[in-house]
């Protein structure tokens, strides 16, 4: 396993211009009536790449990989996998294979059935699907399970038996819709690891659909967040996270503190940004885009970038600015403090409790400042 | 729960019953009587039992019954159960509400109707009447209580099962009869049983449909009735009600011991 890590390390096929995608999606639109699930989308998914498409219900995500399985056709645009254009070919003669939400194994069949029903379609000898069944059960660790029917697994066991039967087929691309969705959070966690060592093992392409971010930034190599038929952003999950592109991407990834203002001062690099109402004034170095003065703005900050004290800090240079405590939430590994600045702005700032007992916590209606590094946000255009 | 029997309870249970069986009960009774009077006890025989096993014309008549309703339950099962597909299916075809509609008219259509209609059709267009065009018309009339069966089944039935098996690389022709089908098929079979006791059972258009040498069991006990009840018809009756009452009693067991394994399968995979 330890070459597969270093080969993860490296594994970055989308910032190679020559590396060709395996998956290319070129302008899909695809429209239900008047309605536009998917709008002129364009993504370059690539061999062995752990791709999530993440959003919020409605967003066009399942739509999309209905589009890749072949059950919805494109209404323009198209989509090419392995270099062949899709179009007009029907769910039985594509080299994908999915995962449903539900999982969709048929009930009168046993475990063992379920897992050879593709393998059967193909045509393969009865000896060797034998033993393509036999290898995927041990796979899956279901080997006392094969003659047992749907109805008689549990949750994690019939996930997993899903999983055996579409990766059976030893597809280039693998579909997974909602894979985790139906397991309780301890198994998710579980599972979630299995698949990422499944997806290093087979070196496959998986396509992963989810609304759960955490799921998301767990298990993919790239994300792309999407919003209203449209992808956002597409981005490494720690690029996501923290080189959000736009104010949207920033506000569904994680928790966020967003200011809305113009950029008052720019000069080399570092801009300070007036938030009207509040005369607050927020100096910062991290922008890499050019701004005019006058622009406006948008900064957003993550709870975790931002500290909690009871004196100002030290250092002048860093933004800091007066308030009264106004909510704890205590998680375990870490509370969230919500800080009423006098402007009646909440600021959610994080802090992990990385020692047991602390000497003079922080109480309700303290009078605290929060402060953060110049570099800690990020300023926002769009 | 309250498991008392309180009078009233009880009855009404006796009254309720009594209402039901009681004339089945009779009907059963004066089978077994000596007598040839219908409503005079004389005590017991079997031998009208023997005597309807001698009379032809009752054998004839229930071989038909049985050869019509076997031949239009089936066909029937066929032509619902595409029905009941098409409509639950291809919700976006044009003319979708009439034609739901109008697979379903037929079980609200008076059998008067229904019976003279087919009646019409077939002297329209010079059809001879006899066996084949009463299980044409008992095919109209059943397929549509079938359909019924099977939509009710497709309501519930999971899309995605369909589409895993294409995914899997299954045609859609295969997709049908190695899923869908098998899935569906406690339901296509319950709709084959209510098509086949409909037809058993039909009086009014077999009446207006049959012809010379065509008669089912149900037309022959009415004649027979219109010129005197005999014991020989309790005999005959008494013989379906027993049919009907054992295919009740083993389908009732066979769900009963289907729901108890689905329990003790449903705590295996509970337990591990």
């Amino acid at each position: 396993m330890k070459s597969l890590g270093s080969f993860r390390r490296t594994f970055a096929p989308w910032n190679d211009a020559q590396a060709k995608p395996f998956i290319a999606i070129e302008n899909v639109t695809k429209k239900f009536g008047d309605f536009a699930a998917v709008n002129d989308l364009s993504l370059n998914i690539y061999n062995r790449e752990f791709f999530a498409l993440l959003g919020a219900s409605g967003c066009g995500k399942s739509t999309l990989l209905r589009m890749l399985a072949g059950f919805e056709e494109p209404t323009s645009g198209r989509i090419l996998i392995d270099g062949q254009d899709m179009r007009g070919i029907p769910p039985y003669k594509r080299p994908v294979n999915m995962m449903f939400q539900s999982y969709a194994l048929f009930p009168h069949m046993t475990v063992e059935g379920n897992i050879a029903f593709g393998l059967k379609q193909e045509g393969m000898a009865k000896a060797d699907i034998e033993a393509r069944v036999a290898e995927m059960l041990k796979l899956v660790k279901l080997e006392q399970f094969a003659k047992r029917k749907p109805h008689q697994l549990s949750g994690g066991q019939r996930q997993r038996v899903a999983l055996a039967r579409c990766v059976a087929k030893r597809p280039k691309v693998l579909l997974l819709d909602e894979p985790l969705g139906a397991l309780d959070k301890k198994l998710r966690e579980e599972t979630q690891f299995e698949l990422m060592d499944l997806q290093m093992k087979l070196g496959l392409t998986f396509v992963v659909v989810t609304h759960d971010q955490e799921e998301a930034m767990t298990m993919a190599d790239r994300i792309a967040v999407m919003d209203k038929g449209k992808v956002m952003q597409v981005a490494t999950p720690a690029e996501v996270y923290e080189a959000p592109n736009s104010k949207f991407v920033a506000d569904f990834i994680g928790n966020v503190n967003m200011f809305e203002g113009t950029a008052a001062s720019v000069a080399g690099g570092k801009i300070d940004i007036a938030v009207a109402p509040e005369s607050l004034t927020i100096r910062t170095d991290s922008a890499s885009k050019s701004f005019t003065a006058g622009q406006p703005v948008g900064f957003a900050i993550r709870p975790e970038k931002i500290r909690v004290s009871r004196k100002p800090p030290a250092d002048p240079s860093v933004n800091s600015a007066q308030g009264e405590l106004y909510d704890i939430a205590y998680f375990g590994d870490m509370t969230v403090f919500h800080v009423k600045l006098e402007s009646g702005r909440i600021i959610k700032a994080a802090s992990l409790n990385a020692v047991r007992t602390v000497e003079d916590p922080l109480g309700y209606d303290d009078t605290v400042w929060v402060n953060f590094d110049t570099d800690a946000g990020i300023v926002l255009t769009a | 729960m309250n498991t008392t029997w309180s009078r009233f309870n009880i009855a009404s249970l006796v009254l309720g019953f009594a209402f039901l069986y009681l004339p089945i009960v009779l009907l059963v009774i004066y089978s077994f009587n000596e007598s040839r009077l219908v409503t005079v006890w004389a005590g017991f025989s079997t031998k009208w039992y023997v005597s309807l096993f001698h009379n032809q014309s009752f054998i004839d008549a229930a071989w038909v019954t049985i050869r019509v309703a076997l031949v239009s339950a089936s066909v029937a099962t066929v032509l619902g159960t595409l029905g009941a597909l098409a409509i639950s299916r291809y919700t976006r075809f044009r003319g979708r509400l009439l034609f739901s509609a109008m697979i379903y008219a037929p079980l609200v259509m008076p059998e008067v109707i229904t019976g003279l209609s087919m009646l019409l059709l077939f002297v329209a267009i010079g059809f001879d009447r006899g066996l084949w065009t009463m299980i044409l018309a008992h095919i109209t009339f059943s397929m549509c209580f079938v359909a019924v069966v099977v939509q009710s089944r497709l309501v519930s039935f999971d899309r995605s099962l369909e589409e895993a098996a294409m995914d899997l690389g299954a045609t859609p022709v295969t997709t049908f009869f190695r899923v869908t089908l098998p899935v569906i098929l406690p339901a296509v079979v319950s709709g084959w049983m209510l098509a086949f006791t409909l037809s058993l059972d039909d009086l009014v258009i077999s009446s207006f449909t049959s012809g010379p040498g065509a008669t089912t069991l149900p037309m022959r006990i009415y004649s027979q009735v219109r010129l005197g009840v005999t014991p020989e018809i309790n005999a005959a009756c008494t013989i379906l009600i027993a049919i009907v009452t054992i295919g009740v009693i083993i389908a009732s067991i066979a769900n009963k011991r289907r729901e108890v394994q689905r329990a003790r399968d449903e705590q295996t995979a509970a337990r591990n």
